[in-house]
């Protein structure tokens, strides 16, 4: 098989870390060369950060390039439109449909581009969820990159056990009830 | 033991000196560098530290290797100048248990001040470097690191980057070593660098570095893979991965030892191959020297010695090939912004208000310098604030920086700024200079320090007591302020920097991200009586954002009850309720 390639975007604090860390241990627990790439300091601080996952027989590079993402994860929609050019000519956008205005937008600098759905929707196949809706439905609505991941699993492959098995071993002792509860809501949506 | 699992780049250099037995580890935090120390903290077996700075951080291993153990020392790549004086000595001196220094440089500088090449100071410093190119690499050149350094006896650079670093991969985990001390032994010769014992060692110096060039050839981690002869590489560290993918056949001659270069192994590579490119991302470091030797390779003619190199920047160099498929669009920027509830705003906000310029520091307090706060008007190094701040009154006089403070974070003002503090005092300034003591080294993701009063294993301990080491230095005006009673703070930045007088003021609040700072309120909108004046979106929090009609509103999930807009909205239209 060729090395497949998943981006995770999304705002600094939403979350991207944990989840390509769980999509990374699923493919290893599945016997997979797994090569994964983060961003870390100041690059954080509410700023737009990106995280790759890769895997297949042999992987070099840890990072996906532009023209090279079989998957991209946006946790907002302005950061999948800011990404969807690393995408492959038939890949797909799984995208958590939510507005977080950049500090250029909130000073009147920049204005949000409007239609970014639809945009997105004329060149790649875009499945778009409202996380955070399910998120406060399930309870906590910290747990909405679970419910994108869980959607996003379903596009990646793997069997349900295995994933929630890494799900179970990544996310904290606490939270492990609430996390499984979130990915299945986004698996078997 | 051969477990396989996934590591950062960084969580296997920690566990990498883990199993060659290292017994003391000292370092200072840097982006990309500072998980390594963290890592490595929570192994029992190993002494960790916090140090206030790189220089302290290599001078105490360089005891632990006198005494007889392995030691180490971590730090960004800007670190190393810090560090750069023991370590050009440390050279002379050599070792008795192994030293390693592992250094992270930053090309494409995700996080730091610029994009400074360590293999250079290796090289001027007669000191070998090796640089691994994935997570499994980086923990056993760890080992063979510690190896050459006892064999040669020299410290030993481990270079990594940003992407090796902060990348993670499999890695199969093996046993510590237990590794016997060394016995001290007392030898001027070697450990007394004064003029008489230093002119032997640079003899020493140069004669180990001739031996390791030539044992360089024959090194397991310098690889000689000899595909088609039409088309190699010379590479090391991550750029090596990029060549692998796009030219899976070629030859490659993959360097893991930098400093020295393997002279044969390079002449026999360069006599096989027809067409040798030489890939090394930032400067020419390989490809000079191999130039020096009369041979014919490429190089920075065709790769920029900016930023991180790519596969895609291979492709389109050498095969002109364009893998993007869809055009990249102009989209509003999302730049790094301080968090909301950050004690650094509330700060920059009065000194915004007051027009008052600040020369900055290193830290999350850098985003200063942008919209909308914009105060900062430098930013150079460690500790550069204060002496800047000097050096401006110095030249202009004490007039010129009436409008004017100096801004540096605690742990940075105990990293290198409270030198340039006692300078100010020795030197009669009359400048105003403000830490922002927010109790963490916040940037690089919150490490204790020595005015915590938590060691790196946390663990209680000494806490430095800033207001009095300031006072003990002989500053005659220092004031304690919270740093969200901007009220007060506005009154006392004023006076201070009106006066004639040298001023620290001290404005102390925790990091939000601390849990110790975990808020229990929030801030809500009354849209009742907000008149959409867009006062509270200039203090730049990204928990507040208009509703359509222009009225303010709050996310309530990012917002953390600091009140600072509240302070700034002149109808009460900001409330805080218990969350």
């Amino acid at each position: 098989m060729e090395n497949k390639n998943i981006m995770i975007v999304g705002v600094g604090g939403q979350g991207t870390l944990l989840t390509s860390r769980i999509i990374g241990k699923t493919a290893l627990s599945k016997g997979y060369d797994v090569k994964m790439s983060e961003v870390h300091g100041m690059a954080q601080r509410g700023g737009s950060v990106v995280t790759f996952v890769r895997y297949g027989e042999n992987v070099s590079e840890p990072v996906v390039e532009e023209g090279d993402a079989d998957i991209l994860i946006a946790f907002e929609r302005l950061e999948a439109m800011r990404y969807a050019h690393y995408l492959k000519k038939d890949g797909i956008i799984i995208v958590n449909d939510c507005r977080i205005d950049p500090m250029t937008v909130v000073i009147g600098a920049k204005e949000y581009p409007k239609n970014l759905i639809e945009e997105l929707t004329k060149n790649h196949t875009v499945i778009a969820i409202d996380g955070a809706k399910i998120a406060k439905e399930i309870g906590n609505s910290k747990v909405l990159n679970t419910v994108v991941l869980g959607v996003a699993a379903k596009h990646i492959g793997f069997d349900k056990e295995t994933w929630l098995e890494t799900v179970r071993k990544t996310v904290p002792q606490k939270t492990v009830e609430i996390n499984e509860k979130a990915f299945l809501s986004g698996y078997d949506k | 033991m051969n477990d396989k699992t996934i590591m950062l780049g960084n969580e296997a250099i920690a566990r990498g000196a883990y199993e060659a037995g290292v017994k003391v580890s000292s370092a200072y935090p840097g982006t990309p560098s500072t998980e390594i120390s963290e890592i490595l903290s929570k192994y029992t077996d190993v002494y960790t530290e916090w140090a206030p700075n790189e220089k302290v951080a290599v001078e105490v291993a360089i005891g632990a290797s006198i005494a007889g153990v392995r030691s180490l020392a971590c730090m960004k790549h800007v670190g190393l100048n810090v560090a750069s004086d023991p370590l050009y000595t440390f050279a002379y001196t050599g070792v008795n248990g192994g030293s390693v220094i592992v250094v992270a440089d930053d090309p494409g500088l995700a996080s730091s001040q610029n994009e400074q090449d360590t293999r250079i100071i290796a090289r001027s410093a007669h000191v070998p470097l090796l640089e691994p190119s994935d997570s499994n690499e980086a923990k056993e050149f760890v080992k063979i690191a510690y190896e050459i350094s006892e064999k040669y006896d020299t410290p030993v650079i481990l270079r990594t980057t940003t992407k090796l670093s902060h990348s993670q991969g499999v890695v199969e985990l093996c046993d510590r070593v237990e590794v016997q001390d060394k016995t001290y032994e007392r030898n001027v010769g070697k450990y007394v660098m004064m003029p008489a014992s230093a002119i032997n060692r640079h003899k020493v110096v140069e004669a180990r570095e001739n031996m390791l060039q030539e044992d360089a050839c024959t090194l397991s981690i310098n690889k000689k893979e000899i595909n088609d002869k039409k088309i190699g590489f010379i590479t090391s560290g991550i750029p090596y991965q990029y060549v692998k993918e796009v030219f899976p056949n070629a030859s490659v001659l993959k360097l893991g030892l930098i400093n020295p270069l393997p002279k044969k192994l390079i002449e026999e590579f360069v006599s096989e191959v027809e067409t040798v490119y030489v890939f090394e991302e930032l400067e020419p470091v390989i490809e000079e020297q191999i130039k020096s030797w009369g041979l014919k390779v490429k190089g920075k003619d065709l790769f920029t010695k900016q930023g991180e190199y790519s596969a895609n920047l291979l492709r389109k160099v050498l095969l002109n090939e364009n893998k993007q498929v869809f055009e990249k669009k102009e989209l509003p920027n999302r730049p790094p912004i301080l968090c909301p509830g950050c004690p650094h705003r509330s700060v920059f906000s009065v000194l915004n208000k007051l027009k008052i310029h600040a020369a900055g520091d290193i830290g999350c307090y850098t985003l200063g310098a942008v919209a909308p706060l914009g105060v900062i008007d430098t930013t150079i190094c460690m500790g550069a604030s204060i002496s800047t701040l000097h050096g401006l009154e110095k030249a202009r006089g004490k007039e010129f920086i009436k409008n004017w403070v100096a801004v540096i974070g605690d742990s940075t003002f105990l990293h290198t700024g409270v030198n340039s503090l006692i300078n100010m005092v020795y030197n009669k300034a009359t400048g105003t200079v403000i830490i922002l003591d927010n109790r963490t080294t916040g940037m690089t993701g919150h490490q204790e320090h020595a005015a915590t009063g938590k060691t790196l294993k946390g663990d209680d301990t000494n806490a430095i007591d800033l207001a009095n080491l300031c006072k003990a230095v002989g500053v005659p005006n220092v004031i304690e302020v919270n740093a969200f009673d901007c009220a007060t703070l506005e009154k006392v930045v004023k006076t201070s920097v009106n006066g004639d007088v040298m001023t620290v003021i001290i404005a102390k609040a925790p990091c939000a991200l601390l849990k110790s700072a975990k808020s229990t309120a929030k801030c809500v909108a009354n849209v009742e009586k907000c008149k959409k004046c867009g006062m509270c979106l200039k203090i730049g929090c990204p928990a507040l954002t208009k509703n359509p009609d222009g009225t303010i509103k709050i996310d309530e999930t990012m917002c953390n009850g600091c009140g600072l807009c509240m302070q700034y909205c002149k109808f009460g239209a900001i409330e805080k309720v218990e969350r």
